[in-house]
């Protein structure tokens, strides 16, 4: 079985980040594996701007942030195993991997970094009524019809869900002459970019329906129509509002999970809220020598903050490879979401690891608020608050947070309350 | 003849309402916006709204090009340039930046190129 | 000439193809569908029953004894995974234990053996995760399980293999006794002449028969509805876990699959229409209730999609397998509804009797092949197995369905075999790929590729289950025609 020193699995724009850092911080074996015949992940069909003002202070489309990072993968020499799927992984991170040319690859790292990105939540998981036929699609198979293969799936789409890929999907699909009728939101706010919505929805005269979903599919063969309706406080459909739309196809964008199956063979904790791995400071999950880092860990909406975790994950990565001996399990201080937050991360800080002069905490709120204000508190009460405005759970809050509080606390939770102090 | 648009501000997350009135393609009055950047936001929103286009291309291999405008064309191009991209096949191999159509819709606009492709 | 005509490819069609296929007999098969199993075959509780349900001295109860007992030499002749891993009716209150004494009664004078009540705490340990207020239970070790489209894909394989006509997309349009003493039988685009008709049709038993001028019955469509869990959760139960039954059903049961999921359902509602495969949220509502009362602590955050399928039950609500007094040639084989996959086997022995009391002849071929093997499942093999299998065939280490790891090599040799796949859904049922978590989200698009260029077709032609159900409707850019209109409030 060949050793490895860095096995990186995905090839998307946290793997990718994840390979340029550590080779650049002198991890010498770098190898990341991927699925498909070209690196690139998700970005590959993300042909739409948006992407790199942090990273590269210009707007970029998709396939160009990619590129960036494929160019300078090449360039540093790093491996991509292409048309690769890891299929085993345990924890003592032995790897296991099929394609065609090599048949079974079994690899043994000393470092891994989970970067496999997620998948799309799908109708069964929402449970819609109705038939079963042709014309269902999650946003993102729609999305690589259109922009890598060049086809329509469909004519004239209602689309249920309006976070980001939904909402791209509308002008995409309206681009390439479809007539989009639609957009259905269960909540009384959308999930997507203000930007977004203007210049996909309102741009193109599409209807943003809050508080509406679907409560039937018709058609037995293709989508017919669907059947769509307001949802009350609770969200449960007021059927006297239900009324059809007909339709020949459903495009689905419903929210996006983790895909965290090879981490789960590998024993590392999952938070049950994000979907992904718990982990520290360094992205290192609970299993010593396993990282993580993109929307395998949890959902981002930029993927400017993606390489950035990247980034984290490969120092991480890069200073467990220059340990010398084994460490003992190290004390770790928990983080905790507290009200008004659906999660918080880095989810433990390990005392021991190495720790920046500010460690910056990203956390996702439960509902919109124009203001807030996020308390940071400890058994001996709060010890650090911000006050923060135009929160939206669609859009990452960050923290930085002082080195000493995180030294002199043994358990932190992070809340945010709505309003804040002094009317500022 | 007074015309009063509705513009949902994207500079920040604050998304104010803005409402311009115009007149014969001049502002008269902007209000809603919380902050100076609205009243340059609005007005370019309403007086010429410009995006960048992105979509994909034919290549001459059978797949597909991802492409987009070199800067913000006027909106009101947008499927005027779709329509001109439906006819445009790109010779591989391409490089990511290449002009792969120039002028689109007239707008003194090119369109590039958005990834490479070998072969 | 044809020597009999089978009208229905669902599973006990292709189970009384598989068996006629043994003798020297030129046999067709008409389905009305693109593929076999596509009605009440291919949506069902996928249960192969014990036997103590039916009333003693019915067919039900005859038919399912004997079928059950055949399934081991099947499953392993056409190498289908078939489980025994038992089943239990669950007395959640005192009483119900009387039930489940009567039950008790019932199957051994069926002649279900073995069978025996156990104890609350016989039971837990079987099923850990059960309602803690269960007191008893009525434990029956020769329930299994199986992949019913499995079942059928092999059979109808095996029959073809042995030279049965199969033909898809064939409704049957026309029925009738001739003058000469034979039959004909219409579809859209042949005519076959035959001495011998099976009416196997399933939902529309009732109308073919009826078109043939043969026995009136009816039969109504009874819907139950399904929801499937992931597989991650498969630990929660080991055994098919029914409640104790009512006068109407046998209960909404929670049960493990074959393939490693687990499901809950079914429901039960009389219908109208026999197309009508929707799922309604009333009726996912009703199958989460009775379930939770077997298993409280269901994972609903993990269920991975939903489905309805339609029982055929006959107004004698007894199965109908009989030789038609009134059409000489023609036999009836129609209300089969639970336990009608268990007694397939069965009622194919039965049909063939018939047959021959009717005066058909039977010879043995001696070349018929018993035996079919399973598309090799890449999940399933151990490594020195993929090894070698990708050595051979590099296609089957190319990954197309991430979730349940199904493999190119798969999916073409799910085409190229005899009665192969012809649609996204064909393969799903013959390979699982598009059956996992993301149902289909990644793979889809690179099996219609395959699909595509195995059948040499485009693309846009590729169907969900047959035509009409293309999956995509046109190239980019196609339809725009007219200036797109903006925004000009």
């Amino acid at each position: 079985m060949r050793v490895r020193e860095l096995v990186i699995i995905g090839g998307g724009p946290a793997g990718l980040s994840a390979a340029v850092e550590a080779k650049k911080l002198g991890v010498e074996d770098v190898l990341i594996i991927d699925r498909e015949s070209e690196p690139g992940g998700i970005l590959k069909q993300c042909i739409h701007t948006g992407f790199g003002l942090h990273v590269f202070k210009e707007e970029l489309t998709g396939p160009e942030y990619a590129e960036r990072f494929i160019a300078e993968a090449q360039e540093r020499g790093i491996e991509i195993m292409l048309d690769t799927m890891v299929i085993e992984l345990t924890d003592d991170r032995r790897i296991l991997a099929v394609n065609s040319r090599d048949g079974l690859v079994e690899l043994k790292a000393r470092a891994v970094i989970l970067a496999m990105g997620c998948r799309e939540r799908t109708r069964g998981a929402i449970n819609i009524p109705g038939f079963r036929p042709s014309g269902i699609f999650t946003a993102g198979t729609a999305q690589y019809f259109i922009n890598i293969e060049g086809y329509m799936p469909g004519k004239e789409v209602v689309i249920l869900g309006s976070g980001d890929v939904g909402l791209i999907m509308a002008r995409h699909l309206t681009l390439e002459g479809a007539k989009v009728k639609c957009v259905a939101e269960i909540m009384p706010y959308s999930n997507g970019l203000t930007r977004n919505i203007v210049q996909c929805l309102q741009d193109f005269n599409i209807p943003l329906l809050l508080n509406h979903t679907v409560v039937n599919i018709h058609g037995k063969k293709r989508v017919e129509g669907v059947t769509i309706a307001e949802v009350d406080l609770n969200r449960k459909p007021r059927m006297e509002t239900a009324r059809y739309v007909s339709c020949d196809t459903l495009l689905l964008s419903v929210g996006l999970i983790p895909e965290n199956e090879l981490s789960r063979m590998a024993k590392v904790q999952i938070d049950e809220v994000t979907g992904g791995p718990v982990v520290d400071q360094s992205m290192q999950t609970t299993i010593e020598g396993i990282f993580a880092c993109g929307n395998v860990l949890h959902v981002h909406d930029v993927v400017d903050l993606v390489t950035i975790e990247a980034r984290v994950a490969a120092r991480g990565a890069a200073d467990f490879l220059k340990q010398k001996k084994k460490r003992i399990r190290p004390a770790t201080v928990p983080v905790i979401p507290g009200e008004g937050l659906r999660y918080v991360l880095p989810q433990r800080i390990d005392l021991d690891g190495a720790l920046e002069e500010t460690q910056n905490f990203f956390m996702r709120s439960v509902k919109p608020m124009d203001r807030g204000r996020l308390l940071i508190q400890s058994d001996r009460g709060v010890v650090m608050s911000k006050n923060l405005k135009f929160i939206r759970p669609s859009e990452m809050i960050s923290i930085k947070v002082k080195r000493e509080i995180l030294q002199q606390n043994n358990c932190l939770k992070i809340s945010l309350c709505e309003g804040s102090e002094n009317g500022d | 003849m007074i015309k009063e648009h509705k513009v949902t501000c994207i500079v920040c997350p604050a998304g104010c309402e803005i409402i311009a009135r115009v007149r014969k393609n001049s502002i008269i009055e902007i209000r809603g916006n919380r902050c100076k950047k609205g009243v340059d936001y609005a007005r370019n929103e309403v007086i010429e709204p410009r995006r960048v286009l992105t979509t994909t291309v034919r290549l001459e291999n059978g797949h597909f090009l991802p492409v987009k405008t070199a800067k913000p064309i006027p909106r009101e191009l947008i499927f005027k340039a779709i329509k001109e991209l439906k006819e445009v096949r790109v010779k591989v191999p391409v490089k990511m930046g290449e002009v792969v159509h120039q002028n689109v819709a007239g707008s003194n606009v090119d369109v590039v190129s958005t990834r490479s492709w070998r072969k | 000439m044809t020597d009999v005509v089978i009208i229905g490819g669902g599973v006990v069609g292709c189970m009384i193809a598989r068996e006629l296929s043994r003798f020297d007999l030129s046999v067709v098969l008409l389905e009305k569908e693109e593929d076999v199993a596509s009605g009440t075959s291919k949506a069902n509780s996928a249960v192969i029953h014990a036997g103590y349900d039916a009333k003693p001295g019915t067919l039900k109860a005859q038919l399912n004894i004997r079928g059950n007992a055949l399934f081991d030499k099947i499953c392993d002749e056409l190498d289908v995974p078939f489980k025994r891993i038992g089943s239990l009716v669950v007395a959640v209150k005192e009483d119900d234990v009387k039930e489940l004494e009567k039950l008790l009664e019932q199957g051994k004078a069926n002649g279900v053996s073995p069978l025996k009540i156990i104890s609350k705490e016989e039971l837990f340990e079987l099923e850990p995760n059960i309602n803690s207020k269960a007191c008893a239970a009525l434990y029956a070790p020769t329930a299994g399980i199986i992949n019913p489209f499995e079942l059928t894909v092999a059979l109808a394989e095996n029959a073809a293999q042995n030279g049965v006509t199969i033909r898809f997309n064939s409704p049957v349009v026309d029925v009738k006794a001739c003058d000469d003493g034979m039959m004909m039988v219409k579809t859209p685009h042949e005519t076959f002449h035959s001495p011998f008709v099976i009416n196997a049709a399933g939902l529309f038993a009732d109308e073919i028969s009826q078109m043939a001028g043969a026995e009136a019955y009816t039969i109504t469509p009874r819907k139950g509805e399904y929801l499937i869990f992931d597989k991650r959760c498969s630990d929660m139960i080991n055994m098919v876990i029914f409640p104790t039954p009512t006068k109407f059903s046998k209960g909404i049961l929670v049960c493990p699959t074959i393939d490693g999921n687990f499901f809950i359902g079914p429901n039960s509602n009389d219908i109208e229409d026999k197309h009508d495969t929707g799922v309604t949220s009333e009726g996912i509502d009703e199958i989460i209730r009775g379930a939770r009362r077997l298993v409280p602590g269901l994972p609903l955050e993990n269920v991975i999609t939903s489905f309805a399928g339609l029982r055929a039950v006959s107004n004698t609500n007894d199965f109908i397998i009989e030789a038609s007094r009134k059409v000489k040639g023609f036999i009836n084989v129609g209300g089969i509804q639970s336990p009608g996959l268990s007694s397939a086997p069965a009622i194919a022995e039965m049909v063939i009797e018939i047959l021959q009391e009717e005066g058909l002849t039977l010879k043995e071929k001696n070349n018929f092949n018993s035996r079919r093997n399973r598309i090799y499942p890449f999940r399933e093999l151990n490594d020195e197995e993929r090894k070698k299998l990708i050595r051979h065939n590099p296609a089957y280490g190319h990954v197309i369905c991430r979730c349940e790891t199904v493999t190119e090599g798969e999916i073409v040799d799910a085409i190229r075999r005899p009665v192969g796949a012809r649609s996204l859904d064909g393969i799903k049922r013959r390979t699982r790929a598009g059956l996992g978590r993301c149902q289909g989200g990644f793979c889809s698009p690179r099996v219609i590729k395959i699909l595509s260029r195995e059948l040499g077709i485009s693309p846009l032609k590729v169907t969900k289950c047959g035509q009409g159900s293309e999956i995509l409707k046109g190239r980019t850019k196609d339809f725009i025609d007219s200036d797109g209109d903006f925004n000009e409030s």
